[in-house]
Protein backbone atom coordinates (compact mmCIF):
# COMPACT_ATOMS: atom_id res chain seq x y z
CA UNK A 1 0.00 0.00 0.00
CA UNK A 2 0.87 3.09 -1.15
CA UNK A 3 2.68 5.75 1.97
CA UNK A 4 0.65 9.07 0.57
CA UNK A 5 2.67 11.13 3.54
CA UNK A 6 6.14 10.33 2.09
CA UNK A 7 4.92 11.98 -1.28
CA UNK A 8 7.05 14.63 -1.02
CA UNK A 9 6.80 16.20 -4.75
CA UNK A 10 3.67 16.67 -6.94
CA UNK A 11 3.03 14.23 -8.82
CA UNK A 12 2.22 14.48 -13.03
CA UNK A 13 -1.86 14.22 -11.95
CA UNK A 14 -1.60 16.70 -9.22
CA UNK A 15 0.32 19.39 -11.64
CA UNK A 16 -2.45 18.54 -13.83
CA UNK A 17 -5.10 19.43 -11.54
CA UNK A 18 -6.72 16.36 -11.08
CA UNK A 19 -6.03 16.94 -7.00
CA UNK A 20 -3.84 18.61 -5.31
CA UNK A 21 -4.62 18.43 -1.64
CA UNK A 22 -1.90 16.41 0.50
CA UNK A 23 -3.81 13.44 1.82
CA UNK A 24 -2.89 12.96 5.27
CA UNK A 25 -4.43 10.32 7.85
CA UNK A 26 -5.66 6.53 7.64
CA UNK A 27 -6.94 5.21 4.40
CA UNK A 28 -9.77 3.13 4.11
CA UNK A 29 -9.01 1.95 0.53
CA UNK A 30 -8.77 -1.51 -0.84
CA UNK A 31 -6.36 -2.00 -3.34
CA UNK A 32 -6.83 -4.19 -6.00
CA UNK A 33 -4.32 -7.04 -6.16
CA UNK A 34 -4.43 -9.49 -9.08
CA UNK A 35 -3.27 -12.67 -7.61
CA UNK A 36 -7.24 -12.29 -5.88
CA UNK A 37 -8.85 -11.44 -8.44
CA UNK A 38 -11.02 -14.60 -8.82
CA UNK A 39 -12.13 -14.25 -5.55
CA UNK A 40 -14.32 -10.78 -6.26
CA UNK A 41 -17.40 -11.42 -7.59
CA UNK A 42 -19.36 -8.23 -8.69
CA UNK A 43 -23.66 -9.00 -8.08
CA UNK A 44 -25.45 -8.79 -11.23
CA UNK A 45 -22.96 -9.10 -13.80
CA UNK A 46 -22.62 -11.25 -17.08
CA UNK A 47 -19.58 -13.05 -18.69
CA UNK A 48 -21.13 -10.93 -22.75
CA UNK A 49 -20.29 -11.14 -25.77
CA UNK A 50 -19.70 -7.79 -27.93
CA UNK A 51 -20.31 -9.79 -31.13
CA UNK A 52 -23.66 -11.48 -29.89
CA UNK A 53 -26.38 -8.42 -31.12
CA UNK A 54 -29.91 -7.76 -30.29
CA UNK A 55 -32.50 -5.05 -30.68
CA UNK A 56 -34.81 -4.00 -28.04
CA UNK A 57 -38.61 -1.52 -28.91
CA UNK A 58 -39.04 -0.09 -25.31
CA UNK A 59 -42.46 1.72 -27.32
CA UNK A 60 -44.50 0.15 -24.83
CA UNK A 61 -42.41 -0.80 -21.74
CA UNK A 62 -42.34 0.75 -18.43
CA UNK A 63 -38.72 1.47 -17.48
CA UNK A 64 -38.96 -0.93 -15.09
CA UNK A 65 -39.80 -3.45 -17.59
CA UNK A 66 -37.53 -2.41 -20.21
CA UNK A 67 -34.41 -2.23 -17.74
CA UNK A 68 -35.23 -5.86 -16.46
CA UNK A 69 -35.17 -7.03 -20.15
CA UNK A 70 -32.16 -5.41 -20.96
CA UNK A 71 -30.62 -7.40 -17.55
CA UNK A 72 -32.27 -10.33 -18.99
CA UNK A 73 -30.46 -10.28 -22.73
CA UNK A 74 -27.24 -9.65 -21.06
CA UNK A 75 -28.11 -12.57 -19.20
CA UNK A 76 -28.09 -14.27 -22.22
CA UNK A 77 -24.30 -13.57 -23.81
CA UNK A 78 -25.64 -9.81 -25.44
CA UNK A 79 -22.98 -7.60 -25.62
CA UNK A 80 -24.37 -5.37 -28.20
CA UNK A 81 -27.72 -3.95 -27.69
CA UNK A 82 -29.83 -1.47 -29.77
CA UNK A 83 -32.51 0.51 -27.69
CA UNK A 84 -35.75 1.11 -30.59
CA UNK A 85 -38.15 4.21 -29.33
CA UNK A 86 -37.19 5.20 -26.29
CA UNK A 87 -39.63 8.23 -26.74
CA UNK A 88 -37.91 10.27 -23.88
CA UNK A 89 -38.74 7.69 -20.88
CA UNK A 90 -37.51 8.46 -17.71
CA UNK A 91 -34.49 6.33 -16.13
CA UNK A 92 -33.87 4.13 -19.20
CA UNK A 93 -30.51 1.75 -19.02
CA UNK A 94 -29.94 2.63 -15.19
CA UNK A 95 -28.09 0.36 -12.73
CA UNK A 96 -25.89 -1.88 -15.28
CA UNK A 97 -22.66 -2.45 -13.46
CA UNK A 98 -21.49 -4.56 -16.41
CA UNK A 99 -19.37 -4.45 -19.61
CA UNK A 100 -22.04 -3.83 -22.67
CA UNK A 101 -22.14 -2.03 -25.85
CA UNK A 102 -25.50 -0.32 -25.60
CA UNK A 103 -27.15 2.28 -28.47
CA UNK A 104 -30.17 4.32 -28.05
CA UNK A 105 -31.74 4.91 -31.34
CA UNK A 106 -33.79 8.09 -29.43
CA UNK A 107 -33.86 10.44 -26.75
CA UNK A 108 -34.19 9.60 -23.32
CA UNK A 109 -35.75 10.93 -20.35
CA UNK A 110 -34.45 12.25 -16.50
CA UNK A 111 -31.89 9.98 -15.12
CA UNK A 112 -31.08 7.87 -17.79
CA UNK A 113 -27.95 6.03 -17.36
CA UNK A 114 -27.61 6.48 -13.91
CA UNK A 115 -25.89 4.65 -11.38
CA UNK A 116 -23.92 2.38 -14.03
CA UNK A 117 -20.46 0.91 -13.35
CA UNK A 118 -19.00 -0.10 -16.68
CA UNK A 119 -20.98 0.21 -20.13
CA UNK A 120 -19.98 2.08 -23.22
CA UNK A 121 -23.31 3.75 -24.49
CA UNK A 122 -24.38 5.77 -27.45
CA UNK A 123 -27.18 8.08 -27.06
CA UNK A 124 -28.34 9.05 -31.02
CA UNK A 125 -30.79 11.41 -29.19
CA UNK A 126 -31.62 14.24 -26.59
CA UNK A 127 -30.73 13.37 -22.53
CA UNK A 128 -32.74 14.97 -19.80
CA UNK A 129 -32.01 15.77 -16.55
CA UNK A 130 -28.97 14.17 -14.32
CA UNK A 131 -27.90 12.03 -16.77
CA UNK A 132 -25.22 9.57 -16.37
CA UNK A 133 -25.51 10.37 -12.26
CA UNK A 134 -23.12 8.22 -10.53
CA UNK A 135 -21.35 6.98 -13.36
CA UNK A 136 -18.38 4.49 -11.66
CA UNK A 137 -17.04 3.87 -15.49
CA UNK A 138 -17.61 3.23 -18.65
CA UNK A 139 -18.19 5.37 -21.45
CA UNK A 140 -21.44 7.63 -22.61
CA UNK A 141 -21.64 9.90 -25.51
CA UNK A 142 -24.84 11.59 -26.19
CA UNK A 143 -25.46 12.90 -29.81
CA UNK A 144 -27.75 15.71 -29.11
CA UNK A 145 -27.83 18.30 -26.07
CA UNK A 146 -28.75 17.07 -22.37
CA UNK A 147 -30.49 18.47 -19.21
CA UNK A 148 -29.51 20.25 -16.29
CA UNK A 149 -27.53 18.13 -14.03
CA UNK A 150 -25.12 16.81 -16.47
CA UNK A 151 -22.87 13.77 -14.46
CA UNK A 152 -24.08 15.15 -11.27
CA UNK A 153 -22.34 13.15 -8.81
CA UNK A 154 -19.78 10.72 -11.60
CA UNK A 155 -16.99 9.09 -9.73
CA UNK A 156 -15.07 7.99 -13.22
CA UNK A 157 -15.60 7.14 -16.62
CA UNK A 158 -16.41 9.79 -19.81
CA UNK A 159 -19.40 11.63 -20.01
CA UNK A 160 -19.09 13.52 -23.97
CA UNK A 161 -22.27 15.82 -24.93
CA UNK A 162 -22.00 16.55 -28.38
CA UNK A 163 -24.50 19.20 -27.95
CA UNK A 164 -24.85 21.73 -25.20
CA UNK A 165 -26.09 21.15 -21.82
CA UNK A 166 -28.57 23.12 -19.34
CA UNK A 167 -27.41 24.01 -15.76
CA UNK A 168 -25.30 22.80 -12.83
CA UNK A 169 -22.90 19.97 -15.09
CA UNK A 170 -20.93 17.57 -13.02
CA UNK A 171 -22.51 18.78 -9.66
CA UNK A 172 -20.83 16.91 -7.03
CA UNK A 173 -18.56 15.42 -9.28
CA UNK A 174 -15.95 13.21 -7.64
CA UNK A 175 -13.61 11.74 -10.98
CA UNK A 176 -13.85 11.09 -14.71
CA UNK A 177 -14.23 13.36 -17.09
CA UNK A 178 -17.07 15.12 -18.84
CA UNK A 179 -17.09 16.67 -22.16
CA UNK A 180 -19.32 19.46 -23.57
CA UNK A 181 -18.90 20.21 -27.53
CA UNK A 182 -21.50 22.86 -27.04
CA UNK A 183 -22.37 25.38 -24.35
CA UNK A 184 -22.83 24.98 -20.55
CA UNK A 185 -25.36 26.65 -18.60
CA UNK A 186 -25.20 28.50 -14.75
CA UNK A 187 -23.35 26.64 -12.05
CA UNK A 188 -21.28 24.36 -14.38
CA UNK A 189 -18.99 22.46 -11.85
CA UNK A 190 -21.13 23.78 -8.55
CA UNK A 191 -19.09 21.90 -5.47
CA UNK A 192 -17.18 19.34 -7.76
CA UNK A 193 -14.70 17.71 -5.44
CA UNK A 194 -12.32 16.25 -8.14
CA UNK A 195 -12.37 15.05 -11.92
CA UNK A 196 -12.56 17.39 -14.70
CA UNK A 197 -15.14 19.05 -17.35
CA UNK A 198 -14.00 20.60 -20.54
CA UNK A 199 -16.20 22.98 -22.53
CA UNK A 200 -15.60 23.83 -25.57
CA UNK A 201 -18.43 26.97 -25.81
CA UNK A 202 -19.71 29.00 -23.83
CA UNK A 203 -20.65 28.43 -20.08
CA UNK A 204 -22.92 30.29 -18.24
CA UNK A 205 -22.83 32.34 -14.85
CA UNK A 206 -20.93 30.77 -11.52
CA UNK A 207 -18.42 28.49 -13.19
CA UNK A 208 -17.02 26.20 -10.95
CA UNK A 209 -19.01 28.00 -7.70
CA UNK A 210 -17.88 26.17 -4.60
CA UNK A 211 -15.36 23.87 -6.17
CA UNK A 212 -13.14 21.93 -3.35
CA UNK A 213 -11.10 20.56 -6.29
CA UNK A 214 -10.49 19.33 -10.10
CA UNK A 215 -10.69 21.16 -12.99
CA UNK A 216 -12.72 22.95 -15.59
CA UNK A 217 -11.24 23.53 -18.99
CA UNK A 218 -13.08 25.97 -20.99
CA UNK A 219 -13.25 27.24 -24.89
CA UNK A 220 -15.33 30.32 -25.29
CA UNK A 221 -16.47 32.91 -22.92
CA UNK A 222 -16.97 32.64 -19.45
CA UNK A 223 -20.64 34.12 -17.54
CA UNK A 224 -19.04 34.72 -14.43
CA UNK A 225 -16.93 32.93 -12.15
CA UNK A 226 -18.81 31.45 -9.30
CA UNK A 227 -17.44 31.82 -5.44
CA UNK A 228 -13.81 30.85 -4.68
CA UNK A 229 -13.12 29.76 -8.48
CA UNK A 230 -10.05 30.53 -10.03
CA UNK A 231 -8.14 30.80 -13.08
CA UNK A 232 -4.77 28.56 -13.49
CA UNK A 233 -2.22 28.01 -15.55
CA UNK A 234 -2.74 25.97 -18.94
CA UNK A 235 0.68 23.63 -19.00
CA UNK A 236 2.05 21.74 -21.52
CA UNK A 237 0.74 18.17 -19.78
CA UNK A 238 -2.95 19.96 -20.01
CA UNK A 239 -2.74 20.97 -23.87
CA UNK A 240 -1.67 17.02 -24.83
CA UNK A 241 -4.08 15.53 -22.31
CA UNK A 242 -7.20 17.89 -23.87
CA UNK A 243 -5.48 17.24 -27.20
CA UNK A 244 -5.83 12.84 -26.60
CA UNK A 245 -9.24 13.38 -25.08
CA UNK A 246 -11.21 15.40 -27.29
CA UNK A 247 -9.38 13.07 -30.09
CA UNK A 248 -11.02 10.03 -28.55
CA UNK A 249 -14.11 11.57 -27.88
CA UNK A 250 -14.77 12.51 -31.37
CA UNK A 251 -15.56 15.91 -31.01
CA UNK A 252 -13.15 18.54 -31.42
CA UNK A 253 -10.69 17.22 -32.78
CA UNK A 254 -9.07 20.75 -34.65
CA UNK A 255 -9.78 22.70 -31.74
CA UNK A 256 -7.07 25.04 -30.65
CA UNK A 257 -6.69 24.11 -27.17
CA UNK A 258 -3.93 26.68 -26.54
CA UNK A 259 -6.61 29.43 -26.49
CA UNK A 260 -8.58 27.11 -23.63
CA UNK A 261 -9.28 28.62 -20.18
CA UNK A 262 -8.57 26.80 -17.34
CA UNK A 263 -10.65 26.76 -13.95
CA UNK A 264 -9.48 25.55 -10.31
CA UNK A 265 -10.68 25.86 -6.49
CA UNK A 266 -9.00 28.80 -5.31
CA UNK A 267 -9.36 27.38 -1.99
CA UNK A 268 -9.91 29.98 0.34
CA UNK A 269 -13.43 28.53 1.20
CA UNK A 270 -11.80 25.49 2.67
CA UNK A 271 -12.50 24.70 6.39
CA UNK A 272 -10.57 21.97 7.39
CA UNK A 273 -8.05 20.87 9.99
CA UNK A 274 -6.18 17.90 10.43
CA UNK A 275 -8.66 17.11 13.82
CA UNK A 276 -10.33 13.73 12.96
CA UNK A 277 -14.29 14.58 13.87
CA UNK A 278 -13.59 12.84 16.95
CA UNK A 279 -11.11 14.49 17.81
CA UNK A 280 -12.68 18.07 16.79
CA UNK A 281 -15.60 16.85 18.71
CA UNK A 282 -13.41 16.43 21.98
CA UNK A 283 -11.97 19.73 21.64
CA UNK A 284 -15.44 21.55 21.08
CA UNK B 1 -43.28 19.75 -8.09
CA UNK B 2 -45.27 20.69 -10.34
CA UNK B 3 -45.60 20.43 -14.18
CA UNK B 4 -46.31 22.39 -17.18
CA UNK B 5 -46.83 22.58 -20.84
CA UNK B 6 -47.51 24.86 -23.59
CA UNK B 7 -47.69 24.76 -27.34
CA UNK B 8 -48.44 26.90 -30.14
CA UNK B 9 -49.21 26.59 -33.90
CA UNK B 10 -47.86 29.08 -36.07
CA UNK B 11 -49.91 30.12 -39.17
CA UNK B 12 -52.60 27.37 -38.02
CA UNK B 13 -55.36 26.02 -35.97
CA UNK B 14 -55.25 22.56 -34.49
CA UNK B 15 -56.82 20.57 -31.51
CA UNK B 16 -55.00 22.19 -28.76
CA UNK B 17 -57.49 20.84 -25.87
CA UNK B 18 -56.91 17.21 -27.06
CA UNK B 19 -53.08 18.36 -27.62
CA UNK B 20 -52.84 20.14 -23.93
CA UNK B 21 -54.65 17.16 -22.38
CA UNK B 22 -51.79 14.85 -23.45
CA UNK B 23 -49.19 16.78 -22.78
CA UNK B 24 -49.92 17.52 -19.16
CA UNK B 25 -51.44 13.84 -18.69
CA UNK B 26 -47.58 12.80 -19.67
CA UNK B 27 -46.77 15.03 -16.68
CA UNK B 28 -49.25 14.06 -14.00
CA UNK B 29 -46.86 12.44 -11.82
CA UNK B 30 -45.34 15.46 -11.37
CA UNK B 31 -48.78 16.54 -9.85
CA UNK B 32 -52.29 15.61 -9.68
CA UNK B 33 -53.83 18.23 -7.03
CA UNK B 34 -55.43 20.14 -9.70
CA UNK B 35 -55.01 20.54 -13.40
CA UNK B 36 -55.83 23.41 -15.42
CA UNK B 37 -55.49 24.75 -19.68
CA UNK B 38 -55.66 27.96 -20.81
CA UNK B 39 -57.31 27.48 -24.17
CA UNK B 40 -57.00 29.90 -26.72
CA UNK B 41 -59.84 29.04 -29.46
CA UNK B 42 -61.10 30.18 -32.69
CA UNK B 43 -63.80 32.39 -32.31
CA UNK B 44 -65.24 35.33 -33.97
CA UNK B 45 -63.84 38.06 -31.63
CA UNK B 46 -67.08 39.85 -31.29
CA UNK B 47 -68.38 38.51 -27.68
CA UNK B 48 -66.21 37.98 -24.67
CA UNK B 49 -65.61 35.16 -23.17
CA UNK B 50 -66.32 34.58 -19.04
CA UNK B 51 -65.38 31.70 -17.29
CA UNK B 52 -65.84 32.00 -13.66
CA UNK B 53 -66.80 30.03 -10.73
CA UNK B 54 -69.80 30.76 -8.13
CA UNK B 55 -68.12 28.10 -5.19
CA UNK B 56 -65.54 24.64 -4.98
CA UNK B 57 -64.89 21.28 -5.89
CA UNK B 58 -65.42 19.98 -2.50
CA UNK B 59 -64.42 16.51 -4.05
CA UNK B 60 -61.90 14.28 -2.34
CA UNK B 61 -58.71 15.83 -1.36
CA UNK B 62 -60.46 19.32 -1.59
CA UNK B 63 -59.44 21.92 1.28
CA UNK B 64 -63.05 24.06 0.45
CA UNK B 65 -65.63 24.04 2.50
CA UNK B 66 -68.80 21.80 1.41
CA UNK B 67 -71.56 24.97 0.32
CA UNK B 68 -75.60 23.55 -0.90
CA UNK B 69 -76.09 23.74 -4.62
CA UNK B 70 -78.68 26.50 -4.03
CA UNK B 71 -76.00 28.63 -3.07
CA UNK B 72 -74.35 28.42 -6.05
CA UNK B 73 -77.69 29.43 -7.99
CA UNK B 74 -78.48 32.31 -5.73
CA UNK B 75 -74.88 33.55 -6.46
CA UNK B 76 -75.38 33.03 -9.84
CA UNK B 77 -78.58 34.86 -10.11
CA UNK B 78 -76.64 37.73 -8.56
CA UNK B 79 -73.85 37.72 -11.11
CA UNK B 80 -76.85 37.66 -13.93
CA UNK B 81 -78.47 41.20 -12.22
CA UNK B 82 -74.96 42.62 -12.31
CA UNK B 83 -74.24 42.10 -15.68
CA UNK B 84 -77.74 43.15 -16.50
CA UNK B 85 -77.01 46.63 -14.79
CA UNK B 86 -73.39 46.99 -16.55
CA UNK B 87 -74.81 46.63 -19.91
CA UNK B 88 -73.55 43.53 -20.61
CA UNK B 89 -75.74 40.76 -22.45
CA UNK B 90 -75.53 37.01 -22.33
CA UNK B 91 -75.24 35.91 -25.24
CA UNK B 92 -74.43 32.04 -24.32
CA UNK B 93 -74.41 30.27 -21.26
CA UNK B 94 -73.43 27.03 -20.40
CA UNK B 95 -73.29 25.67 -16.61
CA UNK B 96 -70.91 22.75 -16.95
CA UNK B 97 -71.04 21.88 -13.09
CA UNK B 98 -72.78 23.52 -11.04
CA UNK B 99 -70.20 25.45 -9.57
CA UNK B 100 -68.78 26.16 -12.83
CA UNK B 101 -69.85 28.73 -15.42
CA UNK B 102 -68.97 29.97 -19.09
CA UNK B 103 -70.60 32.90 -20.76
CA UNK B 104 -70.13 34.97 -23.91
CA UNK B 105 -70.96 38.39 -23.60
CA UNK B 106 -71.69 41.28 -25.62
CA UNK B 107 -70.00 43.77 -23.56
CA UNK B 108 -68.07 46.78 -25.51
CA UNK B 109 -65.57 48.24 -22.89
CA UNK B 110 -62.08 47.87 -23.15
CA UNK B 111 -61.66 48.23 -19.10
CA UNK B 112 -62.32 44.72 -17.65
CA UNK B 113 -61.20 46.67 -14.16
CA UNK B 114 -64.18 48.18 -13.04
CA UNK B 115 -66.11 45.43 -14.67
CA UNK B 116 -63.90 42.35 -12.86
CA UNK B 117 -64.20 44.54 -9.38
CA UNK B 118 -67.92 44.24 -9.70
CA UNK B 119 -68.17 40.54 -10.85
CA UNK B 120 -66.14 39.58 -8.29
CA UNK B 121 -67.12 41.80 -5.36
CA UNK B 122 -70.17 39.28 -4.85
CA UNK B 123 -69.02 36.93 -2.14
CA UNK B 124 -68.10 33.85 -3.41
CA UNK B 125 -67.43 34.59 -7.15
CA UNK B 126 -64.06 34.52 -8.65
CA UNK B 127 -63.72 35.32 -12.60
CA UNK B 128 -61.32 32.78 -13.62
CA UNK B 129 -60.97 34.08 -16.98
CA UNK B 130 -61.93 37.24 -19.45
CA UNK B 131 -61.32 37.61 -23.44
CA UNK B 132 -62.15 37.28 -26.72
CA UNK B 133 -60.21 33.66 -27.36
CA UNK B 134 -59.15 32.61 -24.01
CA UNK B 135 -60.77 30.24 -21.38
CA UNK B 136 -59.20 29.00 -18.55
CA UNK B 137 -60.48 25.41 -16.87
CA UNK B 138 -59.12 24.27 -13.94
CA UNK B 139 -60.23 21.91 -11.23
CA UNK B 140 -59.15 18.85 -9.37
CA UNK B 141 -57.88 15.64 -10.45
CA UNK B 142 -55.73 14.75 -12.96
CA UNK B 143 -55.38 16.71 -16.66
CA UNK B 144 -58.07 13.45 -18.09
CA UNK B 145 -60.51 13.87 -15.31
CA UNK B 146 -60.83 17.59 -16.15
CA UNK B 147 -60.28 17.32 -19.79
CA UNK B 148 -63.58 14.67 -19.59
CA UNK B 149 -65.46 16.69 -17.15
CA UNK B 150 -65.54 19.82 -18.94
CA UNK B 151 -65.61 18.43 -22.53
CA UNK B 152 -61.91 20.32 -23.65
CA UNK B 153 -60.79 17.48 -25.69
CA UNK B 154 -63.02 19.04 -29.01
CA UNK B 155 -61.59 22.52 -28.25
CA UNK B 156 -59.57 23.92 -31.00
CA UNK B 157 -57.43 27.01 -31.40
CA UNK B 158 -53.69 28.26 -31.69
CA UNK B 159 -52.78 28.04 -28.66
CA UNK B 160 -52.63 26.76 -24.85
CA UNK B 161 -50.15 26.51 -21.59
CA UNK B 162 -51.88 24.23 -18.90
CA UNK B 163 -50.36 22.95 -15.10
CA UNK B 164 -50.68 20.02 -13.44
CA UNK B 165 -50.41 20.93 -9.75
CA UNK B 166 -48.74 19.68 -6.70
CA UNK B 167 -49.98 21.56 -3.70
CA UNK B 168 -47.53 22.72 -1.58
CA UNK B 169 -47.87 26.38 -0.65
CA UNK B 170 -51.35 26.60 -0.60
CA UNK B 171 -54.21 24.53 -0.06
CA UNK B 172 -56.17 22.08 -3.05
CA UNK B 173 -58.83 24.08 -4.68
CA UNK B 174 -59.93 25.67 -7.82
CA UNK B 175 -58.58 28.81 -6.26
CA UNK B 176 -55.15 27.80 -6.00
CA UNK B 177 -54.64 26.03 -9.11
CA UNK B 178 -52.77 26.97 -12.14
CA UNK B 179 -53.58 28.98 -14.56
CA UNK B 180 -53.61 32.37 -13.27
CA UNK B 181 -56.01 34.84 -15.27
CA UNK B 182 -54.13 37.82 -15.82
CA UNK B 183 -56.62 40.20 -13.95
CA UNK B 184 -57.68 42.81 -15.77
CA UNK B 185 -56.31 42.35 -18.98
CA UNK B 186 -57.92 40.11 -21.83
CA UNK B 187 -56.77 37.31 -22.95
CA UNK B 188 -54.05 37.29 -20.36
CA UNK B 189 -52.45 33.72 -18.42
CA UNK B 190 -50.35 32.64 -16.60
CA UNK B 191 -48.59 29.14 -15.45
CA UNK B 192 -45.68 28.57 -13.45
CA UNK B 193 -43.34 25.92 -11.91
CA UNK B 194 -41.26 27.32 -8.91
CA UNK B 195 -41.38 28.36 -5.37
CA UNK B 196 -41.21 32.37 -5.26
CA UNK B 197 -40.25 33.66 -2.11
CA UNK B 198 -40.58 37.37 -1.98
CA UNK B 199 -44.52 36.67 -2.63
CA UNK B 200 -45.93 38.80 0.63
CA UNK B 201 -43.24 42.05 -0.11
CA UNK B 202 -44.26 42.01 -3.95
CA UNK B 203 -48.12 41.43 -2.83
CA UNK B 204 -47.72 44.29 -0.69
CA UNK B 205 -46.41 46.82 -3.01
CA UNK B 206 -49.16 45.66 -5.48
CA UNK B 207 -52.19 45.56 -3.58
CA UNK B 208 -50.92 49.15 -2.58
CA UNK B 209 -51.36 50.05 -6.25
CA UNK B 210 -54.80 48.47 -6.58
CA UNK B 211 -53.81 45.15 -8.19
CA UNK B 212 -55.96 42.33 -7.23
CA UNK B 213 -55.16 39.04 -5.85
CA UNK B 214 -57.75 36.17 -5.34
CA UNK B 215 -55.74 33.04 -3.88
CA UNK B 216 -52.13 32.83 -1.51
CA UNK B 217 -50.58 31.16 -3.92
CA UNK B 218 -47.49 32.36 -4.69
CA UNK B 219 -47.62 31.71 -8.83
CA UNK B 220 -50.44 34.20 -8.75
CA UNK B 221 -48.16 36.82 -8.14
CA UNK B 222 -46.55 36.40 -11.88
CA UNK B 223 -50.04 37.21 -13.50
CA UNK B 224 -50.42 40.33 -11.23
CA UNK B 225 -46.81 41.36 -11.36
CA UNK B 226 -46.95 41.23 -15.22
CA UNK B 227 -50.33 42.64 -15.55
CA UNK B 228 -49.03 45.79 -13.52
CA UNK B 229 -45.58 45.91 -16.18
CA UNK B 230 -48.52 46.41 -19.05
CA UNK B 231 -50.95 48.39 -17.23
CA UNK B 232 -47.99 51.05 -17.35
CA UNK B 233 -46.96 50.18 -20.49
CA UNK B 234 -44.42 47.80 -20.84
CA UNK B 235 -44.35 45.39 -23.25
CA UNK B 236 -45.38 41.83 -22.38
CA UNK B 237 -41.81 40.77 -23.38
CA UNK B 238 -40.53 43.87 -21.08
CA UNK B 239 -42.41 43.08 -18.07
CA UNK B 240 -40.98 39.25 -18.19
CA UNK B 241 -37.48 40.44 -18.41
CA UNK B 242 -38.32 42.42 -15.52
CA UNK B 243 -39.18 39.71 -13.56
CA UNK B 244 -35.94 37.89 -13.60
CA UNK B 245 -34.71 40.29 -11.21
CA UNK B 246 -38.41 41.31 -9.73
CA UNK B 247 -38.79 37.93 -8.90
CA UNK B 248 -36.92 36.11 -5.93
CA UNK B 249 -36.46 32.34 -5.83
CA UNK B 250 -37.39 29.59 -8.03
CA UNK B 251 -39.07 29.13 -11.23
CA UNK B 252 -40.04 28.87 -14.65
CA UNK B 253 -43.50 30.27 -15.86
CA UNK B 254 -44.93 30.41 -19.19
CA UNK B 255 -47.63 33.12 -20.18
CA UNK B 256 -50.09 33.71 -22.98
CA UNK B 257 -51.70 36.23 -24.50
CA UNK B 258 -54.31 36.56 -27.69
CA UNK B 259 -51.46 36.09 -30.40
CA UNK B 260 -48.36 35.13 -28.78
CA UNK B 261 -46.50 32.52 -26.09
CA UNK B 262 -43.57 33.58 -23.91
CA UNK B 263 -41.75 31.55 -21.53
CA UNK B 264 -39.09 32.54 -18.68
CA UNK B 265 -36.74 30.70 -16.99
CA UNK B 266 -35.11 32.18 -13.67
CA UNK B 267 -31.14 33.25 -13.06
CA UNK B 268 -30.42 29.63 -11.51
CA UNK B 269 -32.10 27.73 -13.80
CA UNK B 270 -33.28 25.27 -11.08
CA UNK B 271 -36.67 24.43 -12.49
CA UNK B 272 -37.21 22.29 -15.70
CA UNK B 273 -38.22 22.93 -19.38
CA UNK B 274 -37.69 21.46 -22.62
CA UNK B 275 -38.31 22.91 -25.78
CA UNK B 276 -39.18 22.12 -29.31
CA UNK B 277 -39.10 24.72 -31.36
CA UNK B 278 -40.05 24.53 -35.42
CA UNK B 279 -41.39 27.10 -38.37
CA UNK B 280 -44.94 26.00 -37.41
CA UNK B 281 -45.07 24.45 -33.86
CA UNK B 282 -43.52 25.48 -30.40
CA UNK B 283 -44.30 22.61 -27.27
CA UNK B 284 -42.25 22.99 -24.22
CA UNK B 285 -43.01 20.95 -21.36
CA UNK B 286 -41.35 20.65 -17.97
CA UNK B 287 -39.93 16.96 -19.02
CA UNK B 288 -39.80 15.61 -22.66
CA UNK B 289 -42.02 13.19 -22.69
CA UNK B 290 -44.96 15.76 -22.56
CA UNK B 291 -43.48 17.30 -26.14
CA UNK B 292 -43.70 13.01 -27.30
CA UNK B 293 -46.97 12.98 -26.77
CA UNK B 294 -47.63 14.89 -29.37
CA UNK B 295 -44.05 14.70 -31.31
CA UNK B 296 -43.54 11.25 -31.12
CA UNK B 297 -41.17 11.00 -33.88
CA UNK B 298 -37.58 11.94 -32.95
CA UNK B 299 -36.93 15.86 -32.78
CA UNK B 300 -34.47 17.86 -31.40
CA UNK B 301 -35.42 19.29 -28.33
CA UNK B 302 -33.65 21.78 -25.47
CA UNK B 303 -33.31 23.22 -22.00
CA UNK B 304 -33.43 27.01 -22.05
CA UNK B 305 -30.32 28.75 -20.14
CA UNK B 306 -30.72 30.40 -17.01
CA UNK B 307 -32.27 33.81 -16.82
CA UNK B 308 -33.80 32.91 -20.70
CA UNK B 309 -37.19 34.85 -21.81
CA UNK B 310 -38.55 33.71 -25.10
CA UNK B 311 -41.57 34.69 -27.13
CA UNK B 312 -43.53 33.49 -30.18
CA UNK B 313 -45.98 34.58 -32.27
CA UNK B 314 -49.15 32.83 -33.55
Amino acid sequence: MANLKTVSKKSKAQSMGMHTEVLTGRTQQKFFNPDEAENFYYFGTYDVDFNKRTELDVKDMTAPEANKEIDNLMSQGYGTIVIKNPQGKHSLGVGILNKLNLIFEGSLGYFGMGSCDGPIVRINGRVGWSCAENLMAGKVVIEKNAGSCFGAAIRGGDLICKGSVGARTGIDMKGGTIIIGGDAGAFTGFMMQRGRIIILGDVGINLGDSMYDGTIFVGGEIGSYGSDAVDSELTSSDQDWLKRKLKVAEIGENFDVSKMKKIVAGKKLWNYDNLEPTEKKGAI
Amino acid sequence: MCGIAGLIHRGKSSNVGSELQGMLQALKHRGEDSTGYALYGDTDGKNFIMRFKVGENVGEGSSSVMEDVSVYDQRKKIVDETLAEMGAKIVKEERTLPYSLRYEIDYNVKDLLEFSQRIESIPGVEILSMGKSLEVIKDLGNAKMVCDRYSLDKIVGTHAIGHARMATESGVDIKSAHPFWGYPFSDVSVVHNGQLTNYWNNRRVLENKGMRFMSECDSELIAVYLAEKMRDGATLEEGMKASLTGLDGVFTYFVATKDSLGMAKDTMAAKPLVLYESDDLVAMGSEEIAIRSVLPQEIDTYDPFDGEVKVWQI
